[in-house]
């Protein structure tokens, strides 16, 4: 590999038909840094929060109706999956991927927005549940963009505090048993309480990570401190009514006294005095900083972008750029594109079936049209992810998508990338010469058989196809 | 390459079983046994699969959710009530064709899925100590099948990594692509090791699916069918691996463990009618990565525990139709860190044991092969 197809593919997201050989790489990657955009432009015409909240009460209204009028009628089966709503629900989603998916496509900051992608599968949320289909993509665009060049503690604050995530881990329904609401609901011999998952999560999946020393007691005491963290409106029964009346617009972050767990917490043997909501921002402030937060984000951001075993010396220059920084992501980005390391000319990483179809699309000019049925092609565009086996979030699992070659490189998952090939290099216009393509992306790094299987294809189309699942596209 | 194709049935005019190498262990036509390993990823609650019903402390702690077992196939003396989604399962055990221990756990004790499934899968001590799977080694032993190992996944599991190429299946909702385009592809890899290796297996396990008009299926059964006629093929897989997932449930445990089971049940009752006649040679093990808590947490669903349930399965099971547990009790001091069922039986001496009696292996030489990080374990007897 070139200095150029490093920069181009290991850090950013595959080159583009019209790019030009890189005088500069490291400048390139660096100056992106200023150049990055935070917001996208097609993110306004996104439904909001309180919208989609809306929408899912009233699919879950039409679910319930649609149930009891099967049950009428004595049918056994309920297709609730094509009630309208079902349908318009799940277009929410898709629509915050067609964003996702177009943005990286035509992104001129693809390594920011690498980062992007990583950082919002550290903090992965899994579209498995019924209302974080809708709200995945929110989090991404509202809690990672912004924070993707600021320092991790404001990240890991902004996602802890969004909607999406309090769902996806259980927050919203977890109760403080002695909080006044816990009391209240014991009293009618209620069994619901304190749910530990954003707690244990947050210390094995966000910050210190897994063996790194925290116990069963330090969760807990997470847990018991997060109690009140919650969002307007969400969840079931009393606990939605009190939201509800305590709060502002539906699905925003909210602080609820009523809920929280009073008293004094003890996390990695600190104390922690009872102070509200800012309790949990001093506990996440200290897990942001700790040493052990660093090495493992470290070891993170050096397996994604180096190699699936990553070399222990330039992870350890990592964490102690990110202690000495306070956690200044940008820091940390600066001492990776720097490092020698980064620059050694082996393809060490396997493309993720997002990486490749990203790269497939940017290889391509664009994401084709689907002119045929304009109105699918949002649901088109994600179904193509799900088919090869990366479902844009949904990992189904906190821990987010596996980020090395085992987990990716199968003999199942190959197939499937040269079927969605062929149907992308249908698209191709007869006009487009592959050998061309091929030597202009890929210069003198064109491995011989790639130059002859591609100008031996039957037509343009095929050759693309073929390009599109050579080797060069496999890895980066 | 040969040794592929014949394994994948692809192409009848190649060798057939009788060619294959002689086998340098005991046991009449040792490439007729099958086996396979179901991993039930995310932490499944073996009290509410398997529920010690005759245990007061189970009622006292499980309060409602104990009462959704109600109905199920009762088992180990009256002890245990099988959950009433798994009615397949609850004939085979009727039928002595299926076992169960409970209160079983591999060598993790931390609450992590991710480095749980690691050591079950790994058979290390430690998570991420092991690079290569017990069922990877376990074909390392059987030297006929070396080729003839499958995992129903778009990539190998943990489990089935080792030196041995693994095949990998997952139905695609995706047009096959044409043939004239593999051969293409073919020729692009020719000079990539790991690419052309991938492809290799690829199109021959297409091959199959195509011969056996499955392409295309989805579905708890219709993977099941798939997986049972795979097996069930004279030149076809006989180590495979298939992978159910959604067992984490943190909340509304109830109705989601209904439907998962029913589920589960579906697979293992179409693997079994897919496999037909072989299923009396055929071994499954389920097993998941720890249990989950004993109490019912805050929002009707339990957290990550410790002990957890196995199940195994087969035509011909040996000492089948019983619940094996040593079993430790719920009550709140009898628990681990006061709250996990106390995991009594090493899953790796299951594992161990129950494999070599399958393929008629030395228990204690196949013990040290399969777990060779804990030289201690000794094979599980009941």
């Amino acid at each position: 590999m070139r200095k150029t197809d490093i920069a181009w593919s290991r850090f950013g997201l595959g080159p583009r038909p019209g790019d030009e050989p890189l005088t500069d790489p490291i400048g390139w990657l660096r100056d992106q840094m200023d150049d990055y955009r935070p917001d996208l432009a097609s993110t306004g015409a996104l439904a909001s929060r309180a919208r989609i909240n809306a929408d899912f009460y009233a699919l879950r209204t039409a679910r319930k109706q649609a149930m009891q009028a099967a049950s009428m009628a004595g049918d056994a089966k309920v297709k609730v999956a094509q009630l309208p709503q079902s349908r318009q629900f799940r277009g929410h989603y898709e629509a915050q991927a067609a964003v996702r998916i177009r943005a990286a496509v035509a992104s001129e900051t693809p390594f920011v927005d690498r980062l992007v992608h990583f950082w919002s599968n550290h903090f992965a949320v899994s579209i498995d549940k019924p209302l974080v289909l809708g709200l995945a993509g929110l989090m991404e665009f509202e809690a990672i963009r912004p924070h993707v060049l600021g320092r991790f503690e404001d990240m890991l604050l902004a996602v802890v505090q969004h909607p999406a995530m309090l769902l996806y881990l259980d927050q919203v329904q977890s109760i403080g048993p002695k909080s006044q609401f816990g009391q209240k609901i014991a009293a009618r011999g209620r069994n619901q309480g304190l749910n530990e998952n954003l707690g244990r999560e947050i210390l094995e999946l966000h910050t210190l990570g897994a063996r790194s020393g925290y116990s069963q007691s330090d969760v807990t005491e997470l847990a018991r401190a997060l109690t009140g963290w919650t969002a307007v409106g969400l969840g079931n029964g009393p606990v939605q009514r009190l939201t509800t009346r305590l709060g502002g617009e539906p699905g925003d972050f909210l602080f609820a006294p009523p809920l929280h767990e009073p008293g004094k917490r003890t996390i990695l043997d600190r104390t922690y005095p009872q102070a509200g909501m800012q309790q949990v921002r001093a506990i996440l402030t200290d897990l942001a900083r700790h040493p052990a937060t660093a090495r493992h984000l470290a070891t993170k951001i050096a397996r994604h972008f180096i190699a699936d075993e990553p070399p222990a010396p330039l992870v350890a220059r990592l964490e102690t750029v990110y202690l000495e920084k306070g956690g200044d992501l940008r820091a940390v980005y600066a001492a990776l594109i720097t490092a020698p390391e980064a620059w050694a000319n082996t393809e060490s990483k396997f493309r993720t079936p997002w990486d490749w179809l990203i790269g497939a699309f940017r290889l391509q000019g664009g994401v084709p049209e689907m002119p045929d049925n304009p109105d699918q092609a949002d649901h088109q565009l994600a179904g193509l992810f799900a088919q090869l086996g990366q479902p844009i979030w949904q990992p189904g699992s906190p821990a987010g998508f596996a980020d090395s070659a085992g987990d990716w490189a199968g003999p199942e998952a190959l197939f499937r990338r040269v079927e969605v090939a062929q149907r992308l290099a249908r698209h191709t216009s007869p006009a487009t010469d592959p050998r061309e393509v091929a030597g202009r992306v890929f210069g003198e790094a064109l491995r011989p058989a790639t130059a002859q299987v591609v100008a031996r294809a039957e037509s343009p189309q095929q050759g693309m196809a073929l390009l599109l699942v050579a080797p060069e596209m496999m890895r980066r | 390459m040969l040794d592929r194709r014949r394994f994948l049935g692809a192409a009848g005019a190649l060798a057939t079983t009788a060619l294959l190498p002689r086998i340098a262990y005991a046991g009449p036509a040792a490439t007729e046994q099958r086996f396979v390993f179901i991993i039930q990823r995310g932490a499944a609650d073996g009290l509410h699969i398997l529920a010690p019903t005759g245990d007061p402390a189970f009622l006292k702690q499980r309060g409602v959710m104990a009462d959704t077992v109600l109905g199920g196939e009762v088992l180990g003396e009256s002890f245990f009530t099988l959950h009433p989604s798994l009615k397949r399962v609850g004939l085979l055990a009727k039928q002595k064709q299926a076992r169960f221990v409970h209160a079983s756990a591999s060598a993790y004790r931390d609450r992590s899925h991710f480095d749980g499934q690691n050591v079950l899968e790994s058979g290390g001590r430690q998570p991420y100590t092991e690079k290569t799977g017990w069922v990877g080694r376990l074909l390392m032993q059987l030297p006929a099948m070396q080729d003839r190992a499958m995992a129903i996944a778009p990539s190998v599991p943990m489990a089935m990594r080792g030196s041995t190429q693994v095949a990998t299946y997952a139905p695609s909702a995706l047009s096959d692509a044409s043939d004239d385009i593999m051969t293409r592809v073919s020729a692009l890899y020719a000079d990539d090791a790991q690419l052309a290796s991938l492809w290799d297996s690829a199109r021959a396990t297409h091959e199959l699916a195509d011969n056996l008009d499955l392409d295309g299926h989805r579905g708890a059964a219709a993977i099941g069918m798939l997986a049972g006629q795979m097996l069930a093929q004279p030149d076809g897989a006989r180590i495979m691996m298939m992978e159910s997932d959604g067992w984490d449930m943190h909340s509304s445990q109830a109705p989601r463990m209904a439907m998962q089971l029913k589920n589960l049940d579906a697979m293992i009752a179409s693997l079994a009618d897919g496999l037909g006649a072989a299923w009396t040679k055929t071994l499954v093990i389920v097993a998941s990565e720890f249990g989950r808590t004993v109490a019912i947490n805050g929002t009707a669903g339990t957290d990550h525990g410790t002990g957890g349930l196995m199940m195994l399965m087969g035509g011909a099971l040996d000492g089948a139709g019983q619940v094996d547990a040593d079993w430790p009790g719920l009550n709140p001091a009898a628990l681990l860190d006061g709250r996990d069922l106390r995991p009594t039986i090493a899953a790796e001496a299951v594992i161990g044991a129950s494999l070599a009696a399958h393929f008629s292996l030395d228990p204690e030489r196949l013990m040290a092969r399969l777990y060779p990080s804990q030289p201690g374990l000794k094979p599980f007897r009941a």
